[in-house]
């Protein structure tokens, strides 16, 4: 169990800021395989029969758990799909750090499509980190192809953290969220293309009962030839608030195509859309560089502050 | 030392140049606290920002401590020691003040350094080091954080572009006793002040006066503020947003 190379430890550095195994409940995917998996009192993680995946399964009122689903691939070529179905139970209080690194050495494209689903019960709260990452020389692509389905029940609340920082070359995102009486759905998404890469990220979150907020905010840079869409629609069908803002800065020839989409279908439903994207102001590198940096390194502080 | 030889300075507008400096030449000494002032449209911003080398002259030298550097880069000059608080601060989403503080100092500076600068400027350092060089911000807080990133780079000849605008919440007392501060830590370093305000006037070693795109005075401060009191060029704080073009202030 836990036989992981060096390559394999990095990218788990990456994408789950895991340096050792992790506390609490975890499966570590590598190569399709399972190179590891925890169980605890309070959560379950069990192999699905049908497919590929699992079935994580946390108790009602499990509070400051966590759990960690990392996944690295490191052969060229491989490709899988993976279904992972997470069920909160009412009350529970958890965080669930996903995530996927790939790193790709050979000609053959790498593919990792992760469709995960959470069923987020009453009074629940989740926190969900998922960052992806990059790496290797070869000629093969490194895509990766989320899809997130989200079931909130009254009153809960989930905050996703999505992070793409580094070297996948292709990403197509989807997002889906429906939100009960008082749910809460807060997403903050960042990303960085470069190269020749192509993101696309698409939300569709209905919220459909009285007192549901979604808070959707996306954070990007484009950088060289790549592409990014964000296409993020709120669909309000009760009293309701939500908030979509896509902020993005453009660079070389970086190309980024946002599409709002409000869709009221209850007059108090209160939806708003901002979205804005741009180069670098001119005013911030020449004050970084009154401080000494070159333009190039003013660029990077910018950025990294940005995808902060 | 910073020595402005025949620097001009001409721009395009509607097809047809417009000369912002007209042969400039200026002189300013080691340890020396200088306030340049004069009506609006007079050039002065746009000989602060010459200096820093966010612009280049049309014609003329520029010599920092003996060596022309009118073709450095801002980069250049910002690492020879000259430091640049813009009128108009930057606002930077993600950045936090301590990131900003750091690159100003050029080092690793702790978080302790770091509100030491902070309160300097009068803010509260814990409520300030972890927030974000954004639009939270307000103008005020922002042109404190400028200061105070001046201070962090510790440059031994500073420019400072109207550096009471905004701070009206922060008694001038304080932001005089910065450059007093200044004046002693930095050892031999100058200190260029663009303001009409006639108590920052009052603690010059010199004034400048442009006007029209030339220096029409120049001189220790005692022989130049009298004959400016009372015009757009010296004005009490109280006054300063509605006097108009030379007209005379009554506070």
């Amino acid at each position: 169990m836990l036989k992981l190379d060096e390559i394999q430890m990095r990218l788990l550095r990456e994408v789950a800021d895991l340096h050792k195994v992790p506390e609490g409940a975890y499966n570590i995917r590598s190569n399709s395989q399972s190179a590891g998996r925890q169980s605890t009192a309070n959560i379950e993680i069990t192999p699905k029969t049908d497919v590929s995946g699992l079935d994580i399964r946390i108790k009602p009122g499990t509070k400051n758990e966590s759990v960690h689903i990392p996944v690295v691939m490191t052969q060229s070529g491989l490709t899988e799909l993976v279904y992972n179905d997470f069920y909160i139970g009412e009350g529970a209080d958890v965080t669930i750090v996903a995530g996927c690194g790939i790193d790709n050495c050979g000609p053959k494209d790498s593919e990792h499509d992760g469709i995960h689903r959470f069923y987020v019960g009453k009074n629940a709260r989740i926190r969900y980190v998922e960052k992806h990452y990059g790496s290797g020389s070869g000629t093969g692509k490194r895509i990766l192809n989320p899809g997130t389905e989200v079931y909130q029940e009254e009153g809960s609340s989930v905050e996703m953290e999505m992070v793409q920082i580094k070297g996948v070359d292709d990403t197509n995102r989807t997002t889906t969220a429906e939100l009960a009486k008082g749910a809460k759905l807060v997403v903050r998404e960042r990303l960085m293309t470069h190269g020749s890469q192509r993101a696309i990220s698409t939300y569709v979150v209905s919220l459909n009962g009285e007192g549901a907020s979604a808070d959707v905010v996306s954070r990007s840079v484009a950088r060289d030839d790549s592409y990014q869409k964000f296409d993020a629609k709120l669909v309000g069908n009760a009293a309701c608030s939500g908030h979509t803002e896509c902020d993005s800065i453009i660079m070389d020839k970086g190309r980024i195509l946002a599409v709002p989409g409000l869709e009221a279908n209850d007059v108090d439903a209160a939806l708003v859309h901002e979205a804005a994207i741009g180069k670098i102001a001119g005013d911030q590198i020449i004050k970084l560089m009154t401080l000494g940096l070159t333009e190039q390194e003013a660029e990077e502080q910018i950025i990294n502050g940005f995808l902060k | 030392m910073i020595e402005l030889q025949n620097v001009s300075f001409a721009v395009d507008s509607e097809s047809q140049e417009k000369e912002i400096l007209r042969d400039v030449s200026l002189t300013i000494g080691d340890g020396r606290l200088v306030v340049i002032t004069g009506p609006n449209g007079g050039g002065k911003s746009t000989l602060a920002r010459l200096i820093a080398g966010v612009e280049q002259p049309s014609s003329g030298r520029i010599l920092y401590n003996g060596e022309d550097i009118t073709s450095l880069s801002i980069t250049d000059r910002a690492k020879k020691g000259i430091g640049f608080a813009f009128q108009q601060p930057v606002r930077f989403k993600g950045i936090q003040v301590l990131d900003l503080l750091r690159i100003a100092a050029g080092k690793q500076i702790t978080a302790a350094d770091a509100c030491n600068y902070l309160v300097q400027v009068g803010l509260c350092a814990r409520d300030y080091i972890d927030r974000e060089v954004n639009a939270s911000l307000s103008g005020g807080e922002l042109k404190r954080i400028e200061i105070a990133t001046v201070l962090a780079k510790a440059p031994s000849l500073s420019i400072f572009d109207e550096p009471e605008a905004g701070i009206d919440l922060w008694s001038f007392q304080n932001l005089i006793q910065v450059f007093e501060g200044m004046r002693q830590n930095i050892r031999g370093s100058s200190i260029l002040i663009i303001s009409h305000q006639e108590r920052i006037l009052s603690i010059a070693d010199e004034i400048v006066v442009l006007r029209e795109g030339r220096v029409a005075a120049h001189g220790p401060r005692d022989e130049i503020l009298p004959g400016l009191i009372g015009t757009q060029s010296a004005v009490p704080e109280c006054r300063k947003t509605i006097v108009k073009k030379d007209e005379v202030a009554v506070c």
